[in-house]
């Protein structure tokens, strides 16, 4: 179907409308960084804020007009495959990262500014630091590093070979290792997670690039197509195969945040600046389940008798392991963590499936979820004590007497992850539940429903607090937004409840696009 | 009134109602609590309607049926049509609406955390769910319906109830919550099934009831629908949520939950697990007649255990809910059909005491029975209210739970004898626990706890007045109901395989009416 890289040199073909998306945000990232060096201080963080904004509606416009989802091309010699899941894909990680971009540029809950810190180079607590903060400096690097990483994850969901993969895989995770380090307040929390995340984060690129290197030696090919082919003349049990598929495993795994693998997400989401979490937490699992539903669909699609006994495993022991520790929790964001590592168990479901309605169950599910956690943790800043953010669970007693809107926002989106149905979540949920007794999964169903029931009462936890309780004496102040904060949460609210009363339109979308070029 | 969406009007009207009461400011707590009244009088003139022109005997299953596609991804339509059963059942619904809320006028006003204007939403929002709840016939209407009913009271619970709500609320919403979520996976399975067996899937009713299913798989997916609906009913042992709910709510949302809301779980048992899954009720019905004694007997004994007027109530419906299960299994259209009556009995009985009892405990200020003694001597209207809603629950002839409770004997009788039997206990146990706990509250002489207390207010004398009227007219001519959940009672038992049982005693002639 498509030339492997072992045949002899041939001029590469390079489709530029099909890959003008992912360029455009590569050509936003590198304008940003010559921004940094040439726009004056004062300037920057407004040429930035519109640059990366309008580098993202531009990607998506070009997104909608150029590419074809419907034909499934192969782009750029066949390193990458524009195909109705990459489309759809790259689409909701635009969308998702323009609401978390609009997060970044928040001013108005920290009376010091956004949420990142003047200048990550500077000791914690040290003078320097207090002097950059009073002259209301501002990191502005964050807008290129977080474009790179969205061009990352825009290539990650649609490489079609192992090196694109890889390369994608680290162009995604880099920028995201320094934003998790840049919080304004808890600082060395925050050094810490970006440390722990940068080390578990290289740790598992290289469990993926040893199992890539096992599948070429199998398979004498880098492309997926080539595994694909060798797997159907091939031996099935071959130990480099077998040792190539459990090694990449463990990589992607470990950046969807599926138990075992999951040990980083709670220090990471808790350290992060919220807003780094919302966008880490949304687009990044996106092009890491994106991602995964390519290489095991695609690459690994007629061995799936192989690898599902596995992905069941790991999904079940997500769920279960997700939902529990999530109940043990105390502080919201790493509650809204373990909520978020369950949730990849209720995502891996679909994975597990293998079959189209799997696909297109996962690809719903992960727009619903996306919209919903963006949501919960742009909710979550608004919350304040004094200055940093007030987590703590019980910080959250009575929220909804002083701020109903606040309280109610933040209940749909948890009544929403709990799959309370008129929510995205409960369609999500259906969907996968189907795509898994469809496919013979019943029992990955059951445990599923069963420990959504368990999960339900961690979501439900928040929302007894928020009603239920009274507020403590020295109560948080609930911030007011700026209007990009309010419009980021209003539309991921008014995506929450669409998806919930009326799917049809997405799950149509997801439907049609939910087939993969080989 | 062929073309006129009157099933929508009435479930979408208390919810726009909802949405205007909560939209209300301070300060205009009255005209929430006027609206509120009015929409749900508009609904029961609409009910009303709607009975007048319901054709008993019709061909088709459902009347006043209306279909648009919804996501069709799934084959799911909003459809929506009421045969006879749920029309009785909405009925009961509608009629208690206004009752309870007249009632339970002054209930949040002393709430220092929250608006009555959101409890009085909150009340509507959930009238909406139960009038949706009947009125689906698209099982995953059904089944959304199912679910974020239990919003609704989890809030009412939650916010506007006493003592430890807050544990009552998470209680229920997760009892609820676990059985529900089982459910949606037997639900999806039998998606799967009619994706099988009839090319597209569907949630309609009319085409997977009567489906063939292989025997073991109606087996599993029995398990998960009845599950849900044994727990929502609920049956022993899964009905612990019940009375710490009850005994934390207030008794107009108690009246909705126990009265009318847990009636769903009955009223699918009849529409939903015997139609799709007759095998599989025929295989489990002696297990299920089992746990139906069980709950009788024992919801019986623990009722007269019990200290809080409240949880005693509960416990009566933990019995009462027995009996109705009972009839369904019984598999005899006397026994169906007095199961449906049951329902609208046990409806009446309950909101009856739920709402004595609330009116003696906002005089008191306790729901402990030894808190109160003789208020029959300070309070003797009241204190009559009281042993008529008593003597409705014990089934006293001339009350609609009289008719209930015989019928379900009877038909039960014939098919499980050694189960009536023992049911019959129930009936003198239910005796006890509910004179016990007059004797104690209303007669001797007044104690100090009820020295002034004042008997029923007009509101409150208006408010129990249609409760009265309903009971003992559901008690001495209980034909008009008959007649109407007889022929859904019939279609209903088509469905099975089991040799039908003749009467011995033909339906409408046997409940002392003549």
């Amino acid at each position: 179907m498509m030339p492997h890289l072992v045949e002899p040199f041939a001029r590469p073909s390079f489709e530029y409308q099909l890959l003008a998306p992912m360029l455009i945000v590569f050509g936003g990232a590198i304008t940003g960084v010559l921004v940094e060096a040439f726009a004056p201080r004062g300037a920057r963080r407004s040429i930035q804020l519109v640059l990366s904004l309008l580098t993202l509606v531009v990607a998506f416009v070009a997104l909608l007009v150029w590419t074809r989802p419907d034909l499934g091309q192969i782009a750029a010699s066949g390193n990458v495959a524009i195909d109705g899941p990459a489309v759809f894909f790259q689409g909701t990680i635009l969308i998702l990262s323009f609401l978390g971009f609009l997060l970044f540029a928040e001013r108005g809950v920290d009376s010091a500014g956004d949420a990142f810190t003047p200048s990550a180079a500077t000791i914690p607590g040290s003078a320097s630091e207090r002097e950059l903060t009073a002259a209301g400096v501002s990191q502005t690097e964050v807008w290129p590093l977080a474009l790179f990483s969205v061009g990352g994850m825009m290539l990650f969901v649609s490489a079609d070979d192992l090196l694109s993969f890889f390369v994608a895989l680290e162009v995604m995770s880099l920028p995201l290792y320094l934003l998790v380090g840049l919080a304004r307040r808890r600082r060395l929390l925050s050094q810490e997670a970006a440390l722990k995340y940068f080390l578990l984060g290289s740790f598992s690129s290289a469990f993926l690039i040893f199992g890539s290197a096992f599948l070429f030696g199998y398979s004498g090919s880098i492309s997926f197509a080539g595994i694909y082919d060798s797997l159907s003349s091939g031996v099935d049990l071959d130990p480099l195969l077998l040792v190539g598929t459990g090694l990449i495993s463990i990589g992607l795994f470990f950046k969807v945040g599926a138990v075992p693998f999951h040990s980083w997400v709670p220090d990471v989401y808790q350290g992060a600046p919220t807003p780094v979490t919302a966008f880490m937490a949304s687009a990044t699992k996106v092009a890491a389940f994106g991602a995964m539903l390519r290489l095991f669909y695609v690459a690994l699609g007629d061995y799936d008798w192989n690898w599902r006994p596995m992905f069941w495993v790991v999904t079940i022991i997500t769920i279960v392991v997700g939902s529990i520790l999530a109940i043990t929790q105390t502080d919201i964001k790493r509650m809204l963590a373990y909520s978020s590592v369950a949730q990849a168990g209720f995502i891996l479901i679909g994975v597990t499936a293998a079959s189209d309605s799997g696909l297109s169950s996962t690809m719903f599910y992960l727009a619903a979820y996306g919209f919903a956690t963006i949501g919960a943790f742009a909710l979550v800043t608004l919350v304040r004590d004094g200055t940093a953010e007030a987590t703590h669970l019980s910080r959250w007693a009575g929220v909804g007497r002083r701020s109903p809107v606040v309280a109610g926002v933040l209940a749909l989106f948890l009544l929403s992850f709990a799959g309370i149905p008129l929510t995205s979540g409960f369609i999500g949920k259906f969907a996968v539940f189907e795509a898994a007794i469809d496919g013979g999964a019943t029992p990955l169903a059951i445990v599923g429903a069963i420990f959504s029931a368990v999960a339900a009462f961690f979501y439900v936890r928040v929302i007894v607090l928020m009603y239920f309780s009274d507020s403590p004496e020295d109560a948080p102040t609930i911030a007011v937004p700026s209007s990009l904060t309010t419009l980021s949460i209003a539309v991921c609210a008014a995506a929450t409840v669409a998806l919930g009363v009326f799917p049809g339109p997405v799950l149509d979308l997801a439907e049609q696009a939910a087939s993969f070029v080989r | 009134m062929n073309d006129f969406p009157a099933l929508t009007t009435l479930g979408v009207l208390p919810f726009v109602g909802a949405l205007v009461v909560a939209a209300l400011p301070r300060g205009r707590e009255l005209l929430a609590k006027q609206i509120t009244l009015a929409v749900t009088l508009v609904m029961l003139a609409l009910t009303v309607a709607m009975a007048f022109a319901f054709e008993p005997n019709a061909a088709e299953p459902f009347q006043f049926v209306e279909k648009t596609p919804w996501i069709e991804q799934f084959g799911i339509s909003y459809a929506v049509g009421v045969d006879g059963i749920a029309l009785v059942l909405i009925a009961l619904a509608v009629s208690l609406a206004p009752v309870v809320i007249l009632a339970g006028w002054n209930d949040a006003d002393d709430n220092e955390q929250h608006r009555p204007q959101t409890y009085f939403a909150l009340l509507l929002a959930l009238l909406g769910c139960i009038v949706y709840v009947f009125a689906a016939t698209d099982l995953f209407l059904f089944y959304v319906a199912f679910e974020v009913m239990l919003l609704p009271v989890y809030f009412l619970i939650g916010m506007f109830g006493r003592g430890q709500r807050t544990y009552a609320a998470v209680k229920f919403l997760l009892y609820s919550l676990f059985g529900g979520l089982l459910l949606l996976a037997a639900l999806i399975g039998l998606y799967v099934i009619s994706v099988q067996e009839l090319g597209t899937g569907t949630f309609d009713w009319t085409l997977l009831a009567g489906m063939p299913i292989d025997p073991d798989t109606q087996k599993i997916l029995f398990a998960g629908f009845f599950f849900a609906f044994a727990i929502k009913a609920p049956m022993v042992p899964l009905h612990t949520w019940l009375p710490d709910a009850a005994a934390s709510a207030t008794p107009a949302t108690s009246t909705l939950l126990v009265g009318v809301l847990d009636k769903v779980a009955t009223f699918a048992m009849l529409r939903l697990v015997i139609p799709i899954f007759p095998d599989a009720s025929e295989w489990a019905a002696p297990f299920v007649v089992t746990l139906a004694v069980i709950s009788i007997i024992y919801g019986a004994l623990v009722a007269i255990g019990q200290t809080d007027m409240y949880r005693l109530i509960a416990y009566t419906s933990v019995s009462h809910f027995g009996f109705i299960i009972l009839g369904i299994f019984a598999f005899t259209e006397i026994g169906g059909s007095g199961s449906v009556v049951y329902m609208v009995a046990h409806g009446l009985s309950t909101a009856a005491l739920f709402i004595v009892a609330g009116f003696l405990v906002k005089r008191r200020g306790s729901s402990l029975i030894p808190s109160f003694g003789g208020v029959q001597r300070v309070a003797p209207i009241l204190a009559g209210f009281f042993l008529f809603g008593g003597l409705a629950s014990l089934a006293m002839p001339g009350m609609a739970s009289f008719v209930g409770e015989l019928t379900v004997l009877i038909g039960s009788y014939q098919r499980w004898p050694m189960a009536a039997a023992i049911a019959v206990i129930g009936i003198v146990l239910s005796s006890l626990y509910v004179l016990l706990m007059y004797q104690r509250v209303a007669t001797g002489p007044a104690t100090e706890n009820v020295k002034g207390m004042r008997d029923v207010s007009p509101r409150e004398l208006v408010a129990f007045a249609p409760i009265i009227a309903l009971t003992i007219a559901v008690g001495v001519f209980p034909k008009p109901v008959f007649d109407v959940v007889n022929p859904a009672i019939e279609r209903t038992y088509s469905f099975l395989h089991v040799e039908p049982v003749e009467p011995d005693v033909p339906v409408t002639d046997g409940e002392g009416t003549k």
